[in-house]
């Protein structure tokens, strides 16, 4: 039983890493490359953690819950490093696709790049 | 006195959560060292936290963590379902949420939120912090969603921060 659920959780995990890095392989510009690695992995890697924290306790003595820190980690490195890509692809003005529609700004507070993804309030 | 010595309760009681969870134990002398180092590091990097952040209304932080981690799951299968369906239906757009919360961690944190849930990736917080860049992979109501982000997002932790 425990087999079971294990070999699920694990093959959930691999299925939607997978995708994320079908992702990263298939979208047509730098920013949507972006939305693959760091979402479609964050259930994959989250259910290989759960795996790994059940099959350790249950098959040594205590809990093992050092899987949470990894989690946490997780969640705390990979929307600063998506952050960071996505500014340095903003300063170096990597090409979108056409129909990427851009952020109306009206002060042109954040207009700092020659508008690429902006687009004064006439 | 008391405020020089432990200036953020928080990240103490943190610190030591996490030494427990890393030596995954909760054994006597681990706590005591965890104790002591949670007491020592904030002790010690006190330069680098010039915020003194305080949470209240804990039960707003929790309703608005199983929020955020219930997000990331439907996050997580509707990126899933995007990728593997036909990439040019996708409706790219970059977004500029107004900003209303003040405090820097709060900015922070409301970045994070929204890059980690979905099909969003925060990309550039302007200079005045007032302005949030977004990278939304498929949005057909740019309006309805900005909206939406703040009202899930943005007011609960504007409820929960507060500086003392």
């Amino acid at each position: 039983m425990l087999d079971a659920v294990l070999a699920i959780l694990v093959l959930v995990g691999a299925f939607f890493t997978l995708v994320g890095s079908w992702g990263l392989a298939k979208m047509p510009d730098f920013f949507m490359r972006l939305h693959g690695p760091t979402k479609a992995t964050t259930i994959g890697v989250g259910s290989v953690l759960v795996a790994s924290a059940l099959y350790f306790s249950f098959n040594t003595d205590g809990v093992s819950l050092h899987e949470v820190l990894v989690t946490l980690f997780l969640f705390m490195t990979a929307p600063v490093s998506a952050h960071m890509m996505a500014k340095a692809a903003l300063h170096l003005r990597v090409k979108q696709v056409e129909r990427t529609r851009s952020a109306v700004v009206e002060s042109g507070v954040v207009n700092s790049y020659d508008g690429t993804p902006f687009r004064r309030k006439e | 006195m008391l405020k020089r010595l432990l200036p953020h309760p928080l990240l103490s009681v943190l610190l030591l959560l996490i030494w427990l969870l890393l030596n995954n134990t909760v054994a006597m002398g681990h706590v005591v060292l965890g104790a002591g180092l949670a007491l020592l590091i904030p002790f010690l990097t006190v330069g680098f936290w010039p915020e003194r952040v305080c949470v209240q209304r804990p039960w707003v932080l929790l309703k608005f963590l199983a929020v955020v981690l219930w997000d990331i799951v439907v996050a997580n299968l509707n990126v899933a379902a995007l990728i593997l369906g036909s990439t040019r239906k996708l409706q790219p757009a970059f977004m500029l949420l107004e900003l209303d919360i003040r405090s820097p961690l709060g900015v922070s944190l409301l970045a994070n939120t929204i890059s980690l849930t979905p099909g969003t990736v925060s990309c550039e917080v302007s200079a005045d912090r007032r302005q949030l860049l977004i990278h939304a992979l498929h949005v057909t109501d740019v309006e309805a969603s900005i909206r939406e982000m703040k009202q899930r997002y943005e007011q609960p932790l504007i409820e929960v921060l507060c500086e003392c």
